[in-house]
């Protein structure tokens, strides 16, 4: 029996086990949305495709599956595209529909053209249009391997409208070819015993750990090799979670504001493990002065990373997961005690902190909630200040329980990617912490989270102002405050109450002590305008050009 | 250095762009591209000259390949290579110049392939030095129009860049 591509793409779906699909529907996509109809795929319809796209970003991010979303030609495809640019940053798997006009109108400026494939080249782990129906399943069924295998990316499909309604026999591929796409996964054993020689041999090693723990899975591995060789753990932003908060070999986030021990460490250390990161420049600064005397062992599954930013004098490409459960029989248990008592001096020393004047602080704002969720909630985060403090101040426990716009910084992210989350993790709590700024920018999506029911915790750092840009501003232009202010001053209790939400303001730490629990507990959606003082920067802070050692704060 | 990359790729519509692209997206200078069909139907071979040392290098070679549909990269230039370039030049020519041109034509072993009142079309082949040399030689009496194809070049001997038919059937599953 034939069906039409569009159906036989519902069906594709099916086989690749999607259930839940975020998207936004408009003329060149109608054929799948009108599949999608007798299909027992979940459709969550957003407020803008921004909000699908991250939507389905922070859903991905969170089970560690394909996350899903669909658009139609044109500016529903244009509008998916900062989208697409911050899930490819950050390594997270997704595949991304687009409609297009009809095959023969392409290239004719139609009503709604746009070359999609095009414009995602630089932005998408690989994109196909389809013009033959019959290539249909085969291109599915790559763009889901392709999206999942290696180092995870978005894959676009661009399906135009004509093509979608031709009617194929439909058969799902077993098989697929890709002569060009061969991930490594094995590490070469050779590299892996020498590394291991290095780590045996080294007296003060460290470990600098990556977002790739959290896609390969790799957190029980990492655990065990730094409790093995008693090395002290660092995370980029995108790793924190994988290694336990509140261990004591825990060093925090390291980079631009990472913390004074974590960085003093990185600079001391002869033996930097890096596992799963990318030397990315917010980590790096300066490079020269970054792990001078380091021999640098850079595992990662993507080879382009390996020299990219920092030569490595020991490279592996590989799973990162496998890599480790290869190195780890070669390492022996060992304490490096005079080592391990400078690090813990250090962060005696120089603790992460902040002046407690009075005033709510964002940095007590997430101390409280770190105690009162017990680590145990998945947070997601907007992009400025408040996302920093967050990375600070909450001791993630678990793998896939912080969610953030890390390599694109992607202002506007959190709100639907909390929707997102909590969609993939239905019994679990999910917190946004966002800024008043940030949330702003996909501000309608608190309708779509309204009307999937989900009872987000939502948390806005509120300073009347762009903190991130403002702090930058003060140190390199001199104070010179230019467009960071905002003038009006949104009432974002009220704002929830118009969603239908519950809604509060807090201006005191006794406030926001006193309505956590209630907060948290409450089985509803809850806003929290956080009015928080607007001088506070993020500390400690490396300027331009210093090395990762030589913080202000 | 200059490298001369031989690059295999499935032959999809975009992916001239998608190699371009990445060039200039990663700021690699790419001296010469040369694309066309290879012994195989379904991919076609690229000949990629770029500039860089090393480390440019080894960097340019790992974002290719991270493009799906590229199969297959090789570096000539680490081998026994032949490459060639073929070139046509518009000259313009006098009564006084032609056989002097037509000389030239000669000693280089180009070919005229058009002949005008006032100018000749050379074509030659051959490599680069060979090439600049007789582009050099002809300034004088003033080029109208050049056009080059940019290099293509092969290993020596038996040696060949090709997909093994292992490679071609493989499947993933
Ligand atoms: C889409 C986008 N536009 C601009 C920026 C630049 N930027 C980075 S942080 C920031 C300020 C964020 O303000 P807010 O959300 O209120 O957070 P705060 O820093 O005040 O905590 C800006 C404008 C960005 N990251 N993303
Ligand atoms: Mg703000």
């Amino acid at each position: 029996m034939e069906i039409t591509v569009a159906e036989a793409l519902v069906r594709c779906l099916e086989q690749e086990n999607v259930n839940l699909i975020f998207g936004y529907p408009g003329g060149a996509i109608i054929p799948v949305y009108d599949a999608l109809y007798n299909s027992n795929i979940k459709h969550v319809l957003t407020r803008h495709e921004q909000g699908a796209i991250h939507a389905a970003d922070g859903y991905a991010r969170v089970t560690g599956k394909v996350g899903v979303c669909l658009a139609t030609s044109g500016p529903g495809a244009t509008n998916l595209v900062t989208g697409i640019a911050n899930a490819y940053m950050d390594s997270v798997p997704m595949v991304v529909i687009t409609g297009q006009v009809p095959v023969s109108q392409i290239g004719t400026d139609a009503f709604q053209e746009v070359d999609i494939t095009g414009i995602t080249i630089p932005v998408t782990k690989h994109n196909y249009l389809i013009k033959d129906p019959k290539q249909l399943s085969q291109v599915v069924r790559k763009a889901f391997h392709i999206a999942a295998t290696g180092r995870p990316g978005p894959v676009l499909i661009d399906l135009p409208k004509d093509v979608a309604q031709a009617k194929i026999k439909f058969t799902y591929p077993r098989n697929i070819h890709l002569p060009g796409y061969k991930p490594t996964y094995k590490g070469h054993p050779a590299m892996i015993s020498q590394a291991g020689k290095i780590i045996m041999e080294s007296k003060r090693p460290v470990i600098y750990a990556g977002g790739g723990i959290r896609i390969s899975n790799a957190a029980p591995e990492l655990k065990e090799l730094a409790e093995t060789i008693s090395a002290p753990v660092t995370h980029t932003l995108m790793g924190l979670g994988c290694f336990p908060g509140d261990h004591p070999l825990f060093l925090g986030m390291l980079g631009m504001h990472g913390t004074r021990y974590a960085n003093q460490a990185v600079t001391e250390c002869d033996c930097l493990i890096t596992v799963g990161a990318r030397f990315d420049d917010r980590v790096v600064a300066n490079i020269e002065g970054f792990a001078p005397d380091a021999k640098i062992i850079h595992i990662d599954i993507d080879p382009a990373e390996i020299g990219k930013n920092v030569q490595a004098g020991l490279p592996i490409v590989g799973d990162v997961k496998q890599v480790l459960g290869k190195l780890l029989p070669l390492l022996k248990k060992r304490k490096n005690a005079d080592w391990t008592a400078r690090v813990q001096a250090w962060k005696k020393e120089y603790p992460l902190d902040y002046i407690k004047d009075g005033a709510l602080k964002p940095q007590f704002v997430i101390e409280k909630l770190y105690e009162s969720t017990g680590g145990d909630a998945i947070v997601v985060t907007d992009v400025g200040q408040h996302q920093m403090w967050t990375a600070q101040y909450y001791k993630f426990k678990e793998p896939r329980s912080f969610i953030s716009s890390g390599g694109l910084g992607t202002m506007g992210f959190g709100l639907p990617a909390a929707i997102g989350a909590q969609m993939g993790a239905s019994g679990q709590r999910v917190v946004l912490i966002t800024g008043d700024g940030s949330i702003q920018m996909t501000l309608q999506e608190l309708a779509t989270a309204m009307e999937q029911g989900l009872p987000l915790k939502i948390f806005v750092m509120n300073n009347r102002q762009l903190g991130m840009v403002r702090q930058q501003q003060e140190y390199y232009c001199d104070k010179r405050y230019m467009a960071v202010d905002f003038q009006f001053d949104l009432d974002f209790a009220a704002l929830a109450g118009v969603y239908g939400m519950a809604g509060y303001t807090v201006k005191t730490p006794e406030q926001l002590v006193d309505m956590l629990p209630a907060v948290l507990a409450s089985p509803g959606p809850v806003m929290v305008n956080c009015l928080i003082s607007g001088k506070e920067n993020v500390l400690p802070m490396v300027l331009a050009g210093s090395n990762i050692n030589e913080a202000i704060d | 250095m200059t490298h001369t990359l031989a690059v295999l790729v499935e032959n999809t519509p975009g992916i001239l762009a998608r190699v371009a692209g990445l060039f200039s997206r990663r700021g690699f200078n790419i001296d010469s591209l040369a694309v066309g069909r290879s012994e195989d139907p379904g991919i076609s071979r690229m000949t990629i000259v770029v500039e860089g040392d090393d480390s440019i290098l080894e960097q340019v070679t790992k974002q290719l390949h991270k493009l799906i549909d590229v199969i297959k990269i090789t570096d000539v230039t680490r081998d026994d290579f032949v490459d060639r370039e073929l070139v046509m030049i518009k000259v313009n020519t006098e009564t006084s110049t032609r056989a002097e041109i037509m000389q030239l034509v000669d000693i280089f072993r180009a070919r005229i392939v058009d002949v005008g009142p006032k100018s000749l079309t050379i074509e030659v082949t051959g490599y680069e030095s060979k090439i600049n040399a007789f582009e050099n030689s002809l300034r004088p009496f003033g080029i109208l129009e050049m056009v080059r194809t940019g290099k293509v070049a092969m290993l020596r001997g038996f040696k060949s860049i090709t997909i093994s038919d292992h490679q071609k059937r493989e499947e993933t599953n």
